[in-house]
């Protein structure tokens, strides 16, 4: 039964991926990145990572994605206002996407594929395994983290507030 | 009009002229000052407001279910008019033509026609309307029409204009407008007749006397 | 795979799918009749006795008007739209514990359809994926009004999480369980009082927001009609909109089925203890004290409604992020710092 939810789960996942690379209109892109973030969430759900996976969902699908459609929402998106690509760039960027595929091939072909195997059922994802191990184990990595956002918040107020004169 | 107000003032020194000038005591100074901590926080105004509406929820309805339940009206309520029949069923209308030089809004035309031998039972006089209209639309229920006929003929009866769809439709005609011969078709206008019978006024019928 | 309770789930959904339909459907008899009330006159009183079949006849109406597709919108995105905000307003209802267990001849049949050990965040990651339907069905109009409406709409919905997302943490410090219907049985029995007593300011600002989530008035910048002639659905039509009025009157339910459980102690009333009636009758007393709440918090997002004007794009603004967020983190603070030196 897990097996074909994560088949099924990890084909959906792949096919989204795909989908935002290949669609013409980024509002659509945007969208199927957002169906990927469910299909991934799924997979936290399969591994028994309650938490993570509606965390997943609340911060990157609820919170992030919602910015970026607000952003292209607002983008003209008329053919006739994109910018001419001239044929240097092109060249540019497919000898860059060949180079990262190239690189890409090499560290599957390094790495071992090992077997599936599912998980035993623990309780490792619950809300209170994660809680005690952030705050005993990953104390030093949380809190600086933590600073991180608090630098972050300080910068975004620091641009948001009017000059003085 | 400031100058004759403070020299009002002057000659009556007491508070009275300041209240004389106002038509109800409901007015209220209205002072604009800064909100206090209390009123910035906003929840008490909430608070006041929903207890007014919830007061409404509790109160008698103002809406009278038309048609089911009709408002009451005045007695002299100026609604469609009538054209009226004498005791013999004969119309009264001779198309002079007073009530549509009377209309201030135009709404009346009038054709005129003469009786022919044999219809003495129809029209009481030799001269009759062959057509009279009213629009409906443009009539503004005045009652001018009414005070200017000299034959009692027509009236503003009680009765309410029901509504129609087209323009077309509010132009009645005599098939509307005249009463019926029998008395269940008769409409009741002595309301408003009796305004003017008090002081025996020109209306009565001449022919009558 | 258990087939009982497969089937017990499967029955479960499609009563509380009926319910929430049904309920939003006399939502709008109930807004239309409160409005009136609340302004002295009478309401819709012709279909039925008392107006009671006129859902019914909007219902139809709905059904049977011309659906319009603008020719410059993106069609596929403008039928996806209405169908998500309906779609997650009706998926919050699987969290909610609607009452007491019945046990029919020894089977358990439980009144809650998942009783998921991280419910609330459940509900917010539900709640924060509404406002796609929204934006999508905003954006794919390609109308300007229905674009600034959904704009409002997701703004207003980020904005307000978050005072909703910090409120809910110092419930939870309280409680000390995600779980519904752990936080429900917390609010019973001696010595327990519903959270309201032991939160109100974080009750406050949960219903504040849930106003905000549910774009009710006074925060329903995204429909104004006055100045946006509807937003983000003014370019739907015939049942599309029917979706989103009627998912706004869902949301409305649900929201007040949360604030009832979360706040108010759910299926609870004091003394339902003491009564010690049998279980299928607990059961069924146990429901009707939970929609007696729901329908009154349903009366009480109306009765604001009829009451309070419009915020302004700014105040609503400034009262989520410069008063209610601080509150909420202050709210935190003070349950902590309760919490750590009380207790």
């Amino acid at each position: 039964m897990s097996l074909y939810l994560f088949l099924t789960l990890a084909i959906l996942t792949i096919i989204s991926a795909l989908a935002v690379v290949f669609s013409k209109n980024p509002m659509y892109s945007v969208l199927w990145l957002i169906v990927c973030f469910f299909t991934i969430a799924g997979h936290y759900v399969l591994l028994n990572a309650q938490f993570l996976a509606i965390v997943h969902l609340i911060v990157y699908a609820g919170a992030i994605m919602v910015l970026f459609l607000f952003v292209v929402m607002l983008l003209n998106l008329n053919a006739d206002t994109e910018p001419h690509k001239s044929n240097l760039s092109k060249i540019a960027s497919a000898i860059a996407a060949g180079l990262f595929f190239v690189v890409l091939i090499a560290s599957i072909r390094a790495t071992a594929l090992g077997e599936f195997n599912l998980p035993n059922k623990t309780n490792i994802g619950f809300v209170e395994e994660v809680g005690k191990k952030l705050f005993t184990d990953f104390l030093l990595p949380f809190e600086i983290s933590s600073v991180l956002f608090l630098s972050a918040m300080i910068g975004s107020v620091l641009l948001a507030k009017k000059e003085k004169k | 009009m400031h100058g004759l107000l403070s020299l009002n003032n002057l000659n009556t020194p007491n508070t009275k002229t300041e209240s004389t000038m106002q038509l109800t005591n409901r007015s209220k100074v209205v002072v604009k000052h800064d909100l206090n901590w209390l009123e910035k926080l906003y929840l008490p105004a909430i608070f006041s407001g929903l207890a007014i509406t919830i007061k409404h929820l509790f109160k008698k309805s103002a809406t009278v279910r038309y048609p089911e339940e009709k408002r009451e009206i005045a007695s002299v309520y100026r609604g469609q008019h009538v054209l009226k029949r004498d005791d013999k069923g004969r119309e009264n209308c001779t198309a002079c033509g007073l009530c549509a030089v009377a209309c201030p809004a135009e709404a009346i035309s009038i054709e005129a026609a003469e009786r022919k031998k044999g219809e003495e039972n129809l029209y009481r006089e030799e001269k009759y309307a062959a057509k009279y209209e009213i629009n409906m639309l443009r009539c503004i229920y005045c009652g001018l029409c009414e005070d200017a006929c000299p034959k009692d003929a027509i009236y503003l009866s009680d009765r309410i204009v029901p509504t129609a769809f087209t323009r077309g439709n509010f132009i009645y005609g005599k098939d509307i407008l005249v009463e019926g011969i029998d008395a269940s078709g008769r409409v009741d206008v002595s309301k408003r007749k009796k305004n003017y019978e008090m002081e025996g006024s020109p209306k009565q019928p001449l022919i009558n006397k | 795979m258990d087939w009982a309770l497969l089937l017990d789930k499967t029955i479960l959904i499609v009563i509380i799918f009926a319910v929430s339909l049904g309920i939003a459907a006399y939502s709008t008899y109930g807004e239309r009749k409160i409005a009136a009330f609340l302004q002295d006159r009478l309401g819709p009183d012709r279909a039925g006795p008392f107006g009671l079949l006129q859902p019914i006849a909007d219902g139809v109406k709905m059904f049977t008007k011309e659906e319009i597709i603008p020719n410059a919108s993106d069609k596929f995105l403008f039928i996806v739209g209405p169908c998500i905000f309906m779609m997650t307003a009706l998926m919050t209802s699987a969290i909610i514990p609607w009452g007491k267990s019945f046990n029919f001849g020894g089977h358990e049949f439980g009144l809650q359809v998942a009783d998921l050990n991280v419910g609330l965040l459940y509900l917010f990651a539900v709640v924060s994926i509404g406002g796609y339907g929204i934006m999508i069905g905003g954006w794919a109009s390609n109308n300007k009004f229905a674009l600034l409406g959904a704009l409002r709409a997701a703004s207003q919905m980020i904005s307000y999480e978050l005072a909703m997302g910090m409120s809910i943490v110092a419930l939870l410090l309280i409680n000390n369980s995600l779980s519904l219907r752990e936080i429900v049985d917390g609010q019973a029995g001696d010595g327990n009082v519903w959270n309201v007593v032991r939160q109100p300011i974080g009750f406050l600002i949960f219903l504040i927001c849930a106003f905000a989530e549910c774009n009710r008035a006074p925060f329903d910048l995204p429909e104004s009609e006055s100045e946006l002639i509807g937003g983000y659905h003014t370019e739907f039509s015939s049942m599309k909109l029917g979706l989103f009025l009627f998912a706004e009157y869902i949301n409305m339910f649900i929201s007040s089925a949360i604030i009832a459980s979360l706040y108010f102690g759910g299926y609870h009333f004091p003394g339902i203890d003491s009564l010690d009636l049998p279980q299928n009758i607990a059961a069924i007393v146990s429901i009707a004290v939970l929609f007696a709440k729901i329908l009154f918090f349903i009366f009480f997002f109306m009765w604001v409604r009829w009451t309070l004007p419009r915020f302004r794009y700014d105040q609503l603004m400034n009262l989520g992020w410069k008063i209610l967020i601080p509150l909420s983190i202050v709210n935190v603070l003070v349950t902590g710092a309760w919490i750590t030196f009380f207790k």
